[in-house]
């Protein structure tokens, strides 16, 4: 049985709350003062997942970088693959919000999109 | 001299807000005066996302927050100038403000809504000891060099302050591939969100180090290293206590200060607690015409926020130049007492405020297991327990104005933490 302590973002609380799990089963959450901090411990023990912003690189813009982020939330464990694949990147000016300027980021089926405007420079 | 009737001093959140609600309160001559390259403020560096839940129920990233208010108000036709430095704001609203293609130039407003935002603070209000090298940086120049221009500020990296920012950037510098090596907090408590604490710091096992400081910075032309201490409960370092830190990079996240320098000029009276102007139900200074919102104001932890208070502000601006604000009915004066540090607004006249109005404050401590307390004179007419309250978020209660109008002799609303 592993033990798994972890910190609710519910509130500003931070209720401590202990997951027991056996391989991938939650067998019993504990600490949580609220719904939230249960569904939350279960969540991020058994599949955590994030939004990544980071930039990339502009050619010929009025801005060398420009913002991004992934479309919807991706695997925790993805991060750095994803990290990777955004500094590889190049776009050409100009980038509007919503563009995309990776259609799969690491094999997750998740675009990276602009989340900034860059005229031409 | 050119003649405008509502001039918004910073294109950020507040300005843009308030620009927008004025224009829809049917008030046509507006300029906002912005000194950066565009508009957005702040907004335009905090890449993350987590902005506008409040506002649009949807998770948006800074820039897009701000894209958000910035197409609105081209939609609208408002004028904007951008580049623009505003030097002086006299009491008889003339603002004086420079750019490169007008050179120096002055304008009479009817009204006008300071919208400047804040700054951080500063080493040399921190007092750190030790040598000034190259590599100390507040934590939000940090951001604009990374997110803005692309630049790594430096790979070993300590920060000082767990403000959201300083949070932020430990993340943001270690998916650019930078060691944070810690994360010192003066205080007992963090002045960040939990959210950032926990996604920020302990998604990359970045250690936060409560009631530490830095004592020494090392390194002549280059930071080489820090060295931390633990503070007793005085805040003072306890000797023996020292760590050292090899490190080439020092962030500091300190705190954050309202910037008024052109308020002061303008004869503004300013808040001893939050450095912004104390302003009433209508986000009205007390010289006569000038309105203050955003983090000016008071600096907030959700921008969410900032818009609404500007949004009134622009509103009760427009009023103004329309003639419709009169100052008429007596003041009754907000307290602040027993934790809660400050309110914003700081008066208000109940025969001008609307049916409800909100106030907002922070309180001075963590207190859990508390009640909010609300007293009209010696009355206590609301009495909320939170389970708890923290410096780093803000707080706030709904005054009625039904409820304030039966009281014809009221002189002061009191807010207050009450333990039981």
């Amino acid at each position: 049985m592993e033990k798994r302590e972890l910190t609710c973002i519910g509130c500003p609380m931070g209720c401590m709350v202990t997951v027991e799990l056996d391989g991938s089963k939650v067998r019993s959450v504990s600490g949580y003062t609220c719904p939230r901090g249960k569904t939350y411990a279960i969540k991020e023990v058994t599949s955590p997942t994030r939004i990544v912003t980071s930039t990339v690189r502009v050619v010929g813009g009025t801005r060398t970088r420009v913002a991004c982020k992934t479309a919807s939330d991706i695997p925790k464990g993805k991060i750095d693959e994803i990290m990777a694949e955004i500094n590889a990147a190049r776009v050409s000016a100009p980038v509007k919000i919503g563009d995309i300027l990776i259609a799969d980021v690491a094999s997750t089926g998740v675009a990276v999109v602009a989340t900034a405007n860059v005229g031409k420079g | 001299m050119k003649q405008v009737d509502i001039i918004i001093v910073g294109g950020g959140p507040a300005g843009l807000s308030a620009a927008i609600a004025a224009k829809e309160a049917g008030c046509d001559s507006i300029l906002i005066l912005e000194r950066d390259g565009e508009l957005g403020g702040i907004l335009n560096q905090c890449i993350h996302n987590g902005f506008g839940l409040h506002t649009f129920h949807e998770e948006l990233t800074g820039p897009e927050y701000a894209d958000r208010y910035i197409e609105r108000a081209r939609a609208l036709s408002i004028d904007y100038r951008l580049n623009t430095m505003v030097m002086d704001i006299s009491p008889e609203r003339v603002v004086t403000a420079m750019n490169r293609s007008d050179g120096m130039f002055s304008i009479q407003a009817k009204a006008i809504i300071l919208a400047m935002g804040c700054r951080e603070r500063p080493r040399g209000a921190l007092n750190i000891p030790g040598y000034r090298p190259a590599g100390i940086f507040s934590a939000g120049t940090a951001q604009r060099l990374v997110n803005i221009e692309g630049y790594m500020p430096g790979r070993q990296v300590v920060i000082l302050g767990s403000g959201d920012i300083g949070l932020i950037m430990a993340r943001r510098m270690t998916l650019e591939g930078a060691t944070v090596k810690l994360v010192a907090e003066l205080m007992p408590y963090s002045g960040g969100l939990k959210r950032n604490i926990v996604q920020c710091l302990d998604d990359f096992d970045i250690p936060l180090r409560l009631s530490h400081t830095v004592v020494n910075i090392e390194g002549k032309e280059r930071v080489e290293a820090v060295t931390i201490a633990a503070v007793g409960a005085d805040r003072k370092p306890i000797p023996g206590t020292e760590e050292r830190y090899t490190c080439d990079t020092l962030l500091l996240s300190c705190g954050l200060i309202p910037e008024n320098e052109l308020s002061k000029s303008a004869g503004v009276s300013l808040s001893g607690v939050t450095g912004g102007p104390l302003v009433n139900e209508h986000f009205e200074t007390d010289v006569k015409g000038i309105f203050a919102c955003g983090n000016v104001l008071h600096v907030h932890d959700l921008v969410d926020y900032v818009s609404e208070e500007a949004q009134h502000a622009g509103q009760a601006a427009a009023r103004y130049v329309q003639g419709e604000l009169d100052a008429t009915g007596a003041v009754v004066a907000l307290r602040a007492q027993g934790g809660v540090r400050y309110t914003v607004p700081s008066t208000l006249c109940v025969d001008r405020m609307d049916d409800t109005l909100t106030v907002r404050f922070r309180v001075g401590d963590v207190y859990r297991d508390s009640y909010v307390s609300v007293y009209l004179d010696d009355r206590r007419i609301s009495h909320r327990k939170k389970r708890i309250m923290a410096p780093g978020e803000m707080e706030q209660i709904v005054l009625k104005k039904a409820e304030l109008a039966q009281m014809p002799s009221l002189r002061t609303v009191t807010v207050c933490i009450e333990k039981e």
